[in-house]
């Protein structure tokens, strides 16, 4: 075969690939904004003959989707936000503080992550209506920061901060700058990166999640968009055009997050994933 | 302040989350396995009996466990290397020398990681359907039969496998992206002088030094798939005829629809148990074969 061949024969296949694969996020696109009723029709059309914001309106004004969306939207940031306090304290302790049985205990907790997370759910949901925290937002949050992102996140956090230079360290130490200080006003600033990494990835984690939030929210006013689209797909069978503008809404956030930070989400997931 | 307290100090928040929310849930779920936990212990703890391994032996008798655990193999043994398949082929396009614009191509072709399981599910259950589908107005044209997908006990499966693998194949694809660039150049060029064929530099060059990195990929996709629950509550609502009800499903089913949750917990366990396994087995399996490369 000669390079020319060849190189129309593998542009050809994958711009062919990348159409199918994205065929299915611009379709939703396209019929979200058509009117009631005009995709269910043959040959099923690809756009439509008369666009509407219409679908996106009847979702926000009579079905709750804005009330999911800020659900989502405050869940989702609060467990990124615990998490990244819980993690970058453990990854920095773990990596660059000196302790009794610290190499054991981060084993250990590499180990817990061949635990499904779902083991845990049936024991979790009891204590929680137990202490009363079902249907609620913390009930949500709390779990999820331990089960979302924890591990990886500790781990992510540790290998950055072991190239963290120990003359550093010593030199603020010696200084007398307490343990806080240095961690405050030096180690943060460098870990910068990394941070935003388990942050985007962590935030994303959090807004796809679904079966916990399924579980334990029972209730119409705490459900996060996965929850309530899942939901309204179940009542809506029919509205093609109703449930594509809320898969659009449910979707496009963690699409334009994605694109503006993909340089950080891809590194965190190469290193997370050399865990092995 | 010592730094060996500073340090436990700084460990504090996150052993505590990670302590009450996974460690004591995963110890209590054990216990939980091995009672009666129903309807009746929810409304009053004093109906709860310890009924050792009842739980576990009713379940190796019960053929609703048995199904929902074949369509989970069925599900893992399809879709693992059909994904795997589908990563190792575009992460190839995508490092070929002859390729363009690979920004965007890897970019797009990632996409579907990040979506929402949820949101593309729905959009699935609209391109199979039966009657409006894309799916089989495009089968129609190529002169097929128009397929029920989410009627027939047969496609429900092989459309969900399918679904899973346009979601998930970005993942693995970036991953052996990366193994592909740091195979060293050099190697290639001396097979090229010694007139290797590209198949013949595929599969004495590329397979055998990508081959850790795909066992690796291997193992998450396998952890991953053995997990299968969105996909077909959203999609099939576990049918038709049940045809798509995985382990986890009867799990759901089992804890949070008809509250058994301790037939729930030993559901779970056993998938953990059999998930464990065989990580397990296909961990030393590629380490026995690393120990003789």
């Amino acid at each position: 075969m000669n390079p020319r061949a060849g190189k129309w024969l593998l542009n050809g296949l994958l711009v062919l690939v990348t159409a199918v694969v994205l065929f299915p996020l611009l379709w939703m696109l396209s019929v979200s904004f058509m009117q009631p009723g005009e995709a269910s029709a043959l040959p099923p059309p690809l756009w439509s003959a008369h666009p509407t914001f219409g679908n996106y309106q009847t979702l926000f004004a009579r079905a709750g989707m804005g009330r999911y969306f800020a659900n989502s939207l405050f869940i989702s940031t609060a467990i990124t936000l615990l998490s990244l306090i819980c993690n970058t304290l453990a990854g920095y302790a773990f990596a660059k503080l000196r302790f009794a049985g610290r190499e054991k205990l981060f084993a250990v907790l590499i180990g817990g992550l061949v635990i499904p997370a779902q083991v845990a759910m049936l024991p979790l949901f009891l204590l929680l209506k137990y202490v009363g925290l079902v249907n609620t937002y913390a009930g949500v949050i709390l779990p999820s920061t331990a089960t979302v992102f924890g591990i990886v996140g500790i781990f992510l956090v540790r290998q950055y901060a072991r190239g963290i230079p120990t003359e550093l360290l010593e030199a603020a130490r010696v200084d007398g700058a307490g343990e806080a200080r240095i961690f405050m006003q030096i180690v943060l600033p460098l870990l910068k990166p990394i941070l935003i990494t388990v942050a985007v990835l962590t935030f994303l984690t959090a807004w796809n999640d679904f079966m916990w939030p399924l579980i334990v929210l029972t209730g119409q006013q705490h459900y996060t968009l996965p929850v309530g689209l899942a939901s309204l797909s179940r009542e809506h069978v029919q509205d093609f055009e109703l449930m594509m503008a809320g898969a659009v809404i449910t979707v496009v956030p963690v699409l334009v997050l994605f694109l503006a930070l993909q340089r950080y989400y891809i590194r965190g997931l190469l290193l997370g994933s050399v865990k092995g | 302040m010592n730094r060996s307290s500073a340090a436990w100090l700084f460990l504090a928040p996150a052993l505590l989350v990670l302590g009450v929310f996974f460690l004591l849930p995963v110890l209590a779920g054990l216990a939980l396995s091995l009672t009666d936990y129903d309807l009746y212990a929810l409304a009053d703890l004093h109906n709860l009996r310890f009924v050792g391994l009842h739980n576990y032996w009713t379940l190796l008798h019960d053929p609703q466990f048995w199904a929902a655990l074949w369509h989970t193999f069925y599900f893992v043994i399809a879709g693992v290397p059909l994904s795997l398949l589908a990563s190792l082929g575009a992460a190839l396009l995508l490092n070929s020398p002859l390729t363009r614009f690979k920004p965007f191509f890897r970019t797009a072709l990632f996409a579907p990681v990040v979506t929402t399981v949820v949101a593309v599910a729905v959009i699935w259950r609209y391109l199979f359907n039966p009657k409006y589908g894309v799916v089989n107005f495009v089968l129609a044209h190529l002169g097929l039969h128009p397929i029920d997908w989410l009627g027939d006990p047969h496609w429900a499966m092989p459309m969900i496998i399918l679904f899973a693998v346009w979601k998930n194949f970005g993942y693995s694809m970036i991953i052996l992206l990366a193994g592909l660039q740091a195979i060293p150049a050099d190697l290639y060029e001396a097979a090229r002088i010694d007139g290797a064929s590209a198949w013949r530099q595929f599969r004495h060059i590329t397979l055998p030094m990508l081959s850790p990195i795909l066992m690796m990929v291997g193992i998450l996709t396998v952890s991953g798939y053995f997990q299968l629950f969105a996909e077909p509550y959203v999609i099939t609502e576990g049918g038709p005829l049940q045809s798509t009800t995985s382990v986890l499903y009867l799990m759901y089913n089992q804890g949070f629809k008809w509250w058994n949750m301790g037939t729930a917990s030993a559901v779970a366990f056993l998938l953990f148990v059999i998930m464990f396994a065989i990580t397990a087995v296909m961990w030393r399996a590629g380490e026995a074969r690393e120990g003789l490369a």
